[in-house]
């Protein structure tokens, strides 16, 4: 399995290669190097996974998935027992996430290739592509919590980067920084919990930290508590925060609507398919910590999953800018995905919220991507982000009309796209759990398919609009990945997840529980009928008279619970004032003050004396004898 | 004794006075014998009040006055070398070598 | 000393320091040659009065002989340029000139008279005690101790040097 070390490299050497010599090459060359890379890179993940799990998998010891590790260096070494190590770990989820972040980075590449074409800073698209692609692939295979924190760091950078692509933009530039500073907040939960985790394991090796039901963790936290709770629930509450962040849960979602700034491709690989599922795949990857050490923080993560999936989906429903509707329904998305992180147990059938957590990280990430790539292709057509802008684009983007419906229909939980079984699996693991989230994420997912419905029948029916120029379809490169993901998007449900996923590795079966199944279905198409008839001929009197009737709870939504505002009043009136305000003139008046005077002090002394070196012998002759003198006299006086 | 060092110190800061202010090139010369006859008195001086016995200060005197003449041929000959290349003999034009 | 030297010393010594002086502030550069050549003579006397026959003698015909007619050639060489030049001192520069050369008097002085020098039991400072020539000669040409030969070659190559290069330097090109 060391070839897996290439589908890191491959990325790394592209983005140096077109970031160092970038601006020397043809832009369609550096492109094409960025897609023929990370496409070498897919097909080594897809032979990995093929490897992993049919010809290693097949000598399965207990009849569990083992953990490999290809390639391992240790790089610091603070004692003997404790030291980071920079290295591959192959197991179930770390093989899926290869196979999903490479398909969707091809996919963007290839699309990008016609979305981007023409715009300035073409190969630095491609290089801040590929770096994304690099941390994002090192973050999955990391051997231990560091390498993680590593590339985690590095992922919200290359975020940052591509977010701020177009940095003439002013809001561009401002959600890039909002982006970073969140999640960077976020992240310092995630350092102190990795730190208190390490201080009393000792080790920062998954494989050490899971081994044996995470005895290791149990063990050497016992006793030590904090606040009335356990020491290991707040290091796991803790990482979890850094979870949070970047999977923009509440109340730390914040970033993620801004960051739809950023060129449309790349808000379907970062901001829907791989980054933000950092913080689902960070809890799946210490799940075994989560259940034997620290089950409360377990059940914090459920409930906050279903709040942060009901409030996004209520705001997404409000919202008019297409990128925006698709990001809060990304939010609520991947907040599903934790509650079925939540309301998992360990193995077995106990352990189906796992599996259909990781199994609907899998699927999402392809339709997600297929919306975002076909509202890409609509933004690119009618240069909006609107909705106001378009309607009835049906007869004129014939392919985009279509993949959109299938994700659509697919995000909404219609059999037989994938997205009903993961959903399903979801629905079933919650039923089987916790009944109160259970109808939270029933009615969620009415929600889901009310606004995925209110937002197709917006672009592609509706009134007709009068364009200044006739839409058209996308050109050929940019339909290629629709056609694509939406053959994903339909067929990827049929794979049998729970042969390959599970909580404890060992595959189990499933079978689709038609009752949950049912009531599932019921509420998604009583969503899209809703949508149909609301939204189907354009504006209705129906529309304006439901709002009217919510009155100011619509107003609150639209602006998305004024979530922003509050924020915006802790930063700048509490922290900024009370804060960052004194540190600041401190470092203005004290510390730069010194070090000015001290500039200034130096540049005087030397206009000073600068006089000396006239080049005047006979003046040298007096500055000796004057000093010998003054030595002289000064001996005497001594 | 005390009066020939105190002619010889006159001597010597009338040279380096001389040396200092003067502008000609041949006139910071002659500050520089000036310094140089004064120190040699002082070696003899030295020498016959204080160590009658030997004559090491009156062989000093002697190297220096040798000595002295060579840096004077020397310098001269520099100095002609100057003025026929530049036509000028001031010390503070004397810088065309900065450059 | 007797009263006779004691004259003739301080007639020497107010000849050495005016000529001095006149020689360093004189605005005639040939004036200033006669000056020096004052002093040197004068210088030669003082010799003469502490006894050294021979140092005198060199005195005279190195320096007035030798380096006085060097002077003077050199001045008379370039002698068209300092007439027209009109020598104007720096002003600042001569007072810290001025300043200078007296705090160096000065401390000198104080150095000089605070110092205490023990030769009243002297007995070479009068009468005639001149060095014969032979010891001089045995001095400069020997290799035991208080013997100079090695400084005498360095001198004489140095010597040569001086007009090897004095006349690489001055010849025309």
């Amino acid at each position: 399995m060391e070839f897996t070390l290439f589908i890191l490299a491959i990325p790394l050497a592209v983005f140096l290669v077109a970031g160092l010599a970038g601006s020397r090459m043809k832009p369609r060359a550096a492109g094409v190097m960025g897609t023929v890379g990370i496409g070498i890179a897919a097909v080594l993940s897809y032979t990995a996974a093929f490897f992993y799990f049919f010809k290693i998998g097949n000598g399965k010891t207990d009849g569990a998935f083992a953990d490999v590790v290809p390639f391992s260096v240790e790089w610091l070494r603070f004692t003997d027992k404790v030291h980071i190590d920079l290295g591959i770990l192959i197991d179930p989820i770390s093989v899926m996430m290869l196979v999903v972040i490479t398909t969707v980075s091809l996919m963007v590449h290839i699309y990008s290739l016609g979305y981007m074409e023409g715009e300035r800073g073409f190969q630095r698209y491609y290089a801040f592509l590929s770096l994304f692609s690099f941390s994002m692939l090192g973050l999955v295979v990391a051997t231990n919590i560091f390498q993680m924190y590593i590339f985690w760091e590095l992922v919200g950078v290359s975020s940052y980067l591509l977010i701020g692509f177009y940095y003439t933009k002013p809001q561009a530039v401002a959600a890039s920084k909002k982006a970073f500073i969140v999640t960077r907040f976020a992240d310092l939960g995630f350092l102190v919990g990795i730190l208190i985790l390490s201080f009393y394991t000792g080790t920062f090796d998954f494989g050490a930290l899971t081994a044996d039901n995470a005895l290791l963790v149990v063990n050497t936290t016992a006793g030590a508590s904090f606040l009335g709770l356990s020491v290991a629930t707040w290091a796991m509450a803790l990482i979890f925060m850094g979870g949070a962040g970047k999977s923009a849960m509440f109340p730390l979602h914040i970033w993620l609507p801004d960051a739809m700034e950023g060129p449309t491709p790349v808000s379907a690989l970062i901001h829907a398919a791989t980054m933000v599922v950092a913080g689902v795949y960070l809890v799946a990857r210490l799940f075994t910590v989560y259940v034997f050490a620290a089950p409360d923080v377990l059940v914090m993560i459920g409930y906050v999953g279903a709040f942060t999936a009901l409030f996004a989906a209520i705001i997404a429903i409000t919202q008019t800018d297409i990128k925006r509707v698709l990001a809060f329904s990304t939010i609520s998305q991947i907040a599903y995905m934790m509650v079925a992180l939540g309301v998992s147990g360990f193995g077995g059938h106990g352990g189906l919220g796992y599996m259909a957590s990781m199994f609907h990280l899998f699927t999402h990430a392809f339709f997600k991507a297929l919306l975002f790539l076909g509202a890409g292709s609509v933004i690119h057509t009618v240069h909006s982000n609107e909705m106001s802008a378009m309607g009835g684009l049906r007869r004129y983007m014939p392919v985009t009309h279509i993949t959109f419906l299938i994700a659509c229909l697919a995000i909404a939980g219609i059999p037989p796209f994938s997205g009903f079984f993961s959903k399903d699996e979801i629905l079933a693991a919650a039923f089987h759990h916790d009944k109160v989230l259970f109808a939270a994420l029933w009615i969620i997912a009415g929600l889901t398919a009310f606004y995925m419905f209110r937002l197709y029948f917006n672009i592609f029916w509706g009134k007709k609009r009068h364009y200044e120029h006739t839409p058209h379809e996308s050109p050929k490169i940019m339909l290629f990945p629709l056609l694509l993901l939406a053959l994903l998007s339909c067929v990827t449900g049929a794979i049998p997840f729970s042969n390959f996923i599970s909580g404890d590795n060992i595959p189990f079966d499933t079978h689709i529980e038609w009752g949950v199944a049912a009531s599932g279905i019921a509420i998604a198409v009583v969503g899209i009928l809703a949508a149909s008839s609301l939204y189907r001929k354009g504006d209705s009197h129906a529309v304006r008279h439901l709002i009217n009737s919510l009155g100011n709870f619509y107003q609150a939504t639209l602006h998305k619970f004024y979530l922003d505002e509050v924020w915006m009043f802790i930063t700048k009136s509490i922290v900024f004032k009370c804060v960052s305000t004194p540190i600041a003139w401190f470092d203005k008046h004290v510390v730069d003050g010194a070090m000015n005077r001290l500039g200034r002090g130096t540049q005087q002394l030397s206009s000073a004396i600068k006089g000396f070196q006239s080049g005047d012998v006979q003046f040298y002759a007096w500055v000796f004898i004057a000093g010998a003198l003054i030595v002289t006299a000064l001996a005497l006086v001594m | 004794m005390e009066h020939y060092l105190i002619l010889s110190s006159i001597m010597f800061f009338t040279g380096i006075y001389g040396f200092i202010t003067r502008k000609n090139m041949l006139a910071v010369l002659i500050s520089i014998e000036l310094i140089l006859n004064s120190v040699e008195i002082n070696f003899s001086v030295f020498n016959r009040y204080l160590y009658p016995e030997g004559m090491e200060g009156m062989i000093f005197s002697l190297f220096g006055i040798a000595i002295s003449a060579a840096e004077t041929a020397v310098a001269i000959a520099i100095i002609i070398n100057i003025y026929r290349n530049l036509k000028d003999i001031n010390v503070r034009r004397i810088n065309k070598m900065k450059n | 000393m007797e009263t006779a030297n004691i004259i003739v010393f301080y007639l020497l010594a107010a000849v050495v320091a005016v000529s001095s002086i006149l020689a360093v502030t004189s605005k005639k550069i040939l004036r200033a040659a006669t000056f020096l050549l004052f002093v040197l003579v004068g210088t030669a006397g003082l010799y003469l009065l502490l006894n050294y026959h021979f140092l005198a003698a060199v005195q005279l015909s190195v320096y007035a002989g030798g380096i006085l007619v060097l002077f003077i050639f050199a001045i008379l060489l370039t002698k068209p340029v300092i007439d027209s030049v009109h020598e104007e001192h720096d002003r600042r520069k001569s007072v810290f000139g001025i300043f200078t050369a007296i705090a160096g008097i000065a401390l000198t002085l104080f150095v000089t008279l605070k110092f205490k020098y023990n030769y009243a039991d002297n007995t070479t400072i009068s009468g005639d005690h001149e060095i014969s020539m032979k010891l001089i000669g045995n001095a400069l040409m020997g290799t035991d101790k208080y013997q100079y030969l090695l400084p005498f070659e360095a001198l004489s190559v140095l010597l040569l040097a001086c007009i090897i290069g004095g006349i690489l330097i001055a010849r025309k090109r």
